[in-house]
């Protein structure tokens, strides 16, 4: 890699760092959701869900484990969304024209927009295993290890996925419906909560959704890795889709679509 | 070599709004690109800053046509954007650090070329303040000076001094020129404002996606703001 990546890497990971770190309650209220399903949620339905023996878990367990990869895709999954926004709000602002007119391919440009993005939502992650930790949900320990290759790809995954929503979203404003019609039906629809697609019993349409579902394929990366195994299904699922719609995202900025529908509209 | 070569530029969106564009900017030469609001100004500022892909003409900066060398030209070149376009939560140092590694500069050359640009900017003494708490025309200072922060052979800026007062707007202007001057650096100035025109610029005028004009100011019989207006169809309307 010449100085130039390396540099321009280096400028956009610090300046997304550094915006995280004046939005401290950024922070806090990234880890407060996952918390409350985990303690809230969790709690309430350890009773009442039977989760039987599945991979990768050795033997049944309670429901709170079940969960916490679930909410570690949360975690990406608003933080993708986050990063969409910022996109938006970039563009918007007109600091996005600054990082495109830099004398570098857009696709690495946006990639690096991107990393930075995982990059920010890695402390997020480990401060809520820790958390999970402490409230009894025990992985073995070489699984905090396994676990940090497939967040990076699932992060990946979800920010590409947050930044093609960032192309097609005009404006800030719209950025509501987002929550809407991207983030909850994408979650619910997955193995976040429950086991859709190995349950017999489980609705077929449901369980087809959560089979496509790319949150669900990168929910079961994170869950297999954290105790020590790879799960090829996921890990390919999670990998093409992420080039797909990053190839997709890319075309949408580098063809200037988003500049010529904003002129346009000043024409 | 020609610091900006734009020949047959035309651009519709869903109406035509360039036009068969073509003129050339020499190097250390301040060219005013003078036109109406809709003229088509910020349609070719995209175009020469690669946002926009080219659909009609030939467009080369500092000899490299776009978008085939759309990299190469860009690492040359300085844009200052009509529409503000900075963190307001970063501070000054951070956010000119921010623009030198998106050019790959050093740290170490970075940070001379940061203080050397404050230096010239008259913005020493705030390089660790927010920009946030920066007035609008200093602002703007900073947005030149992150322009030209990795070097440039040609500054182009699109309605820089809209919304500023007339001090600021003349000191961004001498800026501008001095960098001609002193720098060699050709300068594309786009603007809507009469009064931002010096006897000495060149001044093409760009009206409905047409050059209508280009000359010097000083060598017309006509004085240019009743030449402005009746090309542009004010007095008509007046």
């Amino acid at each position: 890699m010449s100085a130039l990546w390396r540099r321009c890497l280096a400028g956009i990971v610090e300046r997304e760092l550094l915006r995280f770190f004046r939005q401290r309650g950024r922070f806090f209220a990234a880890l407060v959701r996952p918390v409350v399903w985990l303690v809230l949620f969790g709690t309430g339905l350890r009773s009442v869900m039977s989760l039987k023996e599945m991979p990768p878990y050795e033997t049944a367990v309670p429901y709170e484990d079940y969960i916490v990869p679930g909410l570690i895709g949360l975690i990406l999954l608003f933080n993708g969304m986050q990063a969409a926004l910022s996109m938006v709000f970039d563009r918007e602002m007109g600091s996005m024209k600054v990082l495109l007119v830099s004398p570098l391919p857009r696709w690495y440009l946006l990639t690096c927009r991107l990393l930075a993005g995982v990059i920010v939502g890695l402390p997020q992650v480990y401060a809520f295993l820790l958390f999970a930790w402490l409230w009894g949900v025990r992985p073995p320990l070489a699984g905090y290890l396994y676990v940090l290759p497939a967040v990076v790809l699932a992060g990946l995954m979800l920010g590409a996925i947050g930044l093609l929503v960032s192309s097609l979203v005009e404006q800030l404003e719209n950025f509501a419906g987002v929550m809407n019609f991207v983030i909850f039906p994408i979650f619910f629809a997955s193995t976040a909560l429950y086991p859709l697609w190995q349950s017999p019993d489980a609705n077929s349409i449901l369980a087809t959704a959560a089979w496509i579902n790319p949150l669900s394929h990168a929910i079961e990366l994170i869950r297999f890795a954290l105790y020590g195994q790879l799960n090829a299904t996921a890990l390919a699922t999670t990998v093409l889709v992420g080039l797909a719609v990053m190839a997709l995202a890319v075309w949408r900025y580098d063809s200037g679509r988003i500049l010529r529908r904003q002129l346009a509209g000043a024409a | 070599m020609m610091a900006l070569e734009i020949a047959g530029v035309s651009h519709t969106y869903r109406r035509k709004a360039l036009d068969a564009v073509s003129f050339a900017v020499t190097p250390g030469e301040f060219v005013v690109l003078l036109g109406l609001n809709g003229a088509g100004k910020t349609t070719l500022f995209s175009l020469i800053a690669g946002l926009l892909p080219l659909q009609a003409g030939t467009l080369h900066v500092l000899g490299h046509p776009l978008p085939q060398e759309r990299t190469q030209a860009l690492a040359g070149c300085g844009f200052v954007f009509q529409q503000p376009a900075l963190d307001l939560d970063l501070t000054v140092s951070q956010t000119l650090r921010y623009h030198a590694a998106l050019h790959g500069l050093s740290r170490r050359d970075a940070r001379r070329r940061i203080d050397e640009e404050l230096a010239r900017s008259g913005l020493s003494d705030r390089a660790d303040e927010l920009v946030r708490s920066l007035s609008g025309g200093q602002r703007r200072r900073i947005e030149i000076a992150r322009s030209l922060l990795h070097r440039v052979g040609l500054l182009v800026l699109d309605e820089a001094t809209v919304g500023l007062d007339v001090p600021s707007r003349k000191a961004i202007a001498d800026r501008a020129r001095a960098l001609c001057r002193e720098d060699g650096t050709a300068v594309m100035w786009a603007t809507h404002l009469l009064d931002e025109v010096s006897p000495e610029d060149r001044v093409v005028i760009l009206h409905e996606g047409h050059v209508v004009d280009d000359a010097r100011a000083e060598r017309r019989a006509e004085p240019l703001p009743q030449r402005f207006a009746r090309l542009v169809g004010l007095e008509a309307a007046a």
